[in-house]
């Protein structure tokens, strides 16, 4: 399975760069969040891959009994998931506001090179 | 010391606020600070001859070994009389010459800052703090050189004056700094007794080299002189103040006070001896061929500074002494034919040598101050000129022997022209029939054509009684630079002797010349046929390749498209990544502890893919956005197979809020247009795809290396006993790494303040399209 994951992040973060390299701003933005994602699976594998072992102490213990899912990559993701919706939910209310602006999703409208006034 | 120094940035200062009041008729007050300051100086004149020096040291930076650390024995004195007297003068002229200027205010607070820096330059005993002077003396040029900031040629020249004053000063600092580096003072006080170390030391050769091309640039030694004709794009009172006593004397004074650090050898000698001499010669020719007065003198200051680098480099105790004299006899001069030009621009409008002529009918008294100037320049008998003359032949027939007579012969040849250029520019204005254009001319204020009148009468006082200068301050000047202790005995009447008669002789030849060549436009037009050849059309060229370069650059690598950049950073990346992949050895996985692939995981897996692919290849705006929240749910799924259901809450709830933003906000927009053409998308395509196939391997990379549990297992293990939690990932979040937490949601309610805030605003009328 992990096998399976390295490739998916492969194909995320592939699919993420050449979303990033597009002009249009939605892409843009789409391709940002591949990216994260991406990073988010990287990051879970960076602990170890258990099924069905969550990294909650039973009802009546107080330290684990058996193997755990590593809970340090988890708590790292959760941050990122959150932090990355912030900036998600901030760049669409921005798009919005360009598009109300220049009526356009293109990047290239953004430009205003200065004149070579020099 | 300090105070002096000081006084000078204060006023300037003072000038921002109190400007408007100067600017109407109380400028000439202005002159009362370099006045007072020249006495101040001049009341040392008895002590100094005496041989004293006067140190002051105030701590400023002592870590560094940079402290406002002030000397004044005989040379710096010498200076700043000359700063301070001729810049009494060009104040009080000023004052007259740009009445009623919009800006006047602002030109003073340049000169009294220019005047401060110098006054600085001349005084420090710490070499970085000479430096700090020497590149304020650059800028506050620049500012009074481009003070006719409308016209393009003035921003021009001032731009190339501050290019190559500022090339200079940073391998001047080089320079200093090596000196620094090697005897570990920055102190030019202990630098005089370290003189042997550093001449013997390996860095010596590199130490000269820098410090000579610092003092060339600034005293438009050849082939940096350019800037300096350039400059005269300058109001006429910064020209005379600039090139007489100050700016480009500033490299001279620098080889003089290193003189005896770094003198005495023959790679000093040599160095200075060629650029002098090479100098002199190229800008003594081409003075003959100019028409415009400024241009004449631009050129002949050059050859008098190229004189001045050349008995620097003699560097026998009659050249010094030569040297000093010249400094002095040159300031007065050449103030006073400047300030003269000045008169006759102002009062006839043209500065062309060919059209002026027959004014002293009337600028009868300015026509005097020209005569003692020019006779100064040329070198009469009872001037301070021909004392100047007399000793630049003294010391070069008595120089070394296999070069006396070459020595002679340049320095005989400069002196020629000096003479004729002398008399172009301060007789010839004057002389002839007068013509009708100039029958209204009228003598200017009193405050304009009494300043060269000073000087020129001062030149021939202090060439009549010449022991005034020699036994005061050229005698204490040497003793700085020279060891020896022999009094210096300047003579107006050497009796005759070979000395006498080179002299004489270059009076005639001068005079000769002035007859019989005229400038003239054509000599003007013949000389600018080697504009193409000359070291200033060279600069332009490399300054405009410079530019061709930076458009280069600019389109190509900062061109301001994101995907542009974004492009260049991940092939930088992948570039990185991938040979440190490369050089980091094979990758072996254990396959047989990997968890095995179900049915339903893999399933999953393929819904992904084939979500994603969707979402790049989808034309739809709103079929991508849906393109991704399928991509995020079933990475939701996955990280419900491997135990993380808290993850799995929060992507899911975050992606369901995300589809939902993005579909409310971004409903109404077009579908995507085509911008990339096919080339584009195959080239970004397969950037992508090896960064995906990189990442793949990182994380194959990621899979090799044993996990390493002890953090994991100290969360484990303390969860419940430390913070009462049983969810380890929460016990994380809020309580071991609540600060995190907290500040993460600070992170958020600032986004959602953004988000907030852009919504409700409303866009202006002005904004619309």
């Amino acid at each position: 399975m992990e096998l399976l994951l390295v490739f998916l992040i492969g194909v995320l973060y592939a699919a993420g760069v050449y979303l990033i390299l597009r002009r249009s701003m939605v892409k843009l933005l789409l391709g940002i969040m591949l990216f994260g994602n991406a990073t988010n699976i990287l990051i879970f594998l960076l602990g170890n891959i258990v099924k069905g072992k969550p990294p909650i102490i039973g009802a009546d213990f107080k330290v684990f009994q058996d193997i755990y899912a590593d809970p340090i990559p988890q708590a790292l993701i959760l941050t990122a998931i959150v932090i990355s919706f912030g900036l998600t939910a901030f760049a669409i209310v921005l798009l919005k506001r360009v598009y109300a602006l220049i009526n356009s999703d293109d990047l290239d409208d953004l430009n205003t090179p200065e004149e070579e006034d020099i | 010391m300090l105070f002096t120094v000081l006084s000078g940035l204060i006023t300037s200062g003072l000038l921002i606020p109190f400007g408007k009041f100067f600017k109407s008729r109380w400028s000439v007050l202005l002159a009362c600070l370099p006045i007072l300051l020249f006495v101040y100086y001049f009341s040392y004149i008895p002590d100094i001859s005496l041989g004293k020096t006067f140190n002051q040291e105030i701590n400023w930076i002592p870590s560094l070994g940079v402290n406002l650390s002030f000397r004044l024995d005989g040379l710096s004195l010498l200076f700043s009389l000359l700063i301070t007297g001729i810049g009494s003068l060009i104040v009080i002229y000023a004052s007259a010459y740009l009445k009623g200027h919009q800006f006047l205010d602002r030109f003073f607070a340049y000169l009294l800052l220019f005047m401060s820096a110098m006054l600085g330059l001349v005084l420090s005993n710490n070499i970085i703090l000479l430096f700090i002077f020497w590149e304020l003396t650059s800028i506050s040029s620049f500012f009074l050189i481009g003070f006719n900031n409308q016209q393009k040629e003035s921003r021009k020249s001032a731009l190339t004056a501050l290019t190559i004053t500022g090339i200079g000063g940073y391998f001047l600092l080089i320079g200093l700094l090596l000196i620094v580096y090697i005897t570990g003072t920055a102190s030019i006080d202990a630098l005089f007794a370290q003189a042997s170390f550093i001449q013997q030391h390996a860095y010596y050769p590199y130490i000269v080299g820098f410090v000579c091309l610092g003092a060339f640039t600034k005293s438009a030694q050849f082939p940096f002189h350019f800037w300096l004709p350039g400059a005269m794009k300058a109001p006429t009172p910064v020209s005379a103040y600039l090139h007489s006593a100050t700016m480009v004397k500033a490299g001279i004074f620098v080889l003089a006070r290193f003189t005896p650090i770094l003198g005495n050898t023959e790679l000093w000698s040599y160095t200075l001896l060629i650029a002098g001499g090479v100098t002199m010669v190229y800008a003594a020719i081409h003075s003959l061929f100019r028409t415009d007065l400024k241009g004449v003198l631009a050129y002949s200051t050059i050859a008098a500074l190229g004189m001045l680098t050349f008995l620097l480099g003699l560097g026998t105790r009659e050249a010094l002494t030569a040297a000093l004299v010249f400094i002095v006899a040159h300031a007065l001069y050449k103030a006073a034919l400047f300030l003269i030009t000045g008169i006759i621009d102002h009062e006839t409008g043209t500065r062309d040598l060919t059209l002026l002529s027959g004014l002293r009918k009337v600028l009868l008294p300015v026509f005097i101050a020209g005569t003692l100037a020019a006779l100064s320049s040329a070198g009469l008998p009872l001037s301070i000129g021909f004392i100047g003359k007399d000793l630049i032949y003294e010391a070069t027939l008595h120089g070394p022997q296999q070069l006396a007579l070459y020595l002679t012969i340049i320095a005989v040849f400069t002196n020629v022209i000096l003479v004729t250029v002398g008399f172009y520019a301060g007789i010839k204005p004057f002389l002839g029939p007068l013509p009708e254009a100039f029958q209204k001319v009228h003598l200017p204020y009193r405050a304009m054509w009494v300043p060269p009148l000073l000087l020129g009468i001062l030149a021939f006082i202090l060439g009549i009684f010449p022991h005034l200068l020699g036994g005061s301050l050229i005698q204490a000047s040497l003793q700085v630079m020279d060891i020896s202790t022999a009094p210096v005995n300047l003579k107006i009447w050497h009796g005759f002797n070979t000395v006498l008669l080179l002299s004489i002789g270059t009076l005639a030849l001068g005079t000769i010349i002035y007859l019989v060549q005229k400038p003239t436009a054509n000599k003007l037009a013949f000389i600018e046929k080697f504009n193409n050849l000359s070291p200033k059309h060279i600069f332009e060229r490399m300054g405009a390749l410079l530019l061709r370069f930076s458009d280069f650059y600019t389109n190509k690598i900062h061109n301001g498209y994101l995907r542009s950049y974004m492009l260049k950073i991940i092939i930088f990346a992948e570039v990185l990544i991938g040979y440190e992949l490369l050089n980091s050895g094979p990758i072996s996985i254990d396959f047989d502890k990997l968890s095995p692939i179900s049915f339903y995981e893999g399933f999953n897996v393929l819904i992904l893919i084939a979500a994603v692919l969707f979402t790049v290849s989808t034309r739809s705006r709103l079929s991508a956005v849906v393109g991704t929240s399928v991509i995020g749910y079933a990475i939701c799924l996955i990280f419900v197979f491997y135990s993380a259901p808290d993850l799995a809450m929060t992507q899911f709830t975050i992606d369901t809020l995300t589809v939902v933003l993005f579909v409310l906000v971004l409903f109404r927009l077009p579908p995507f247009l085509n911008f990339a053409n096919k080339l584009d998308k195959i080239r970004d395509g397969f950037v992508a795809i090896s960064f995906g196939v990189i990442l793949s391997i990182v994380a194959l990379k990621v899979l090799q290396e044993p996990f390493e549990t002890q953090v994991s297992d100290f969360y484990g293990q303390y969860a419940y006993s430390l913070a009462k939690g049983k969810n380890v990932v929460n016990v994380i979040l809020v309580d071991f790494r609540g600060f995190d937490t907290m500040f993460e949601i600070v992170v958020l309610s600032i986004a959602a303040l953004g988000v907030y805030s852009l919504l409700k605003l409303r866009l202006k009328s002005s904004e619309k399209e």
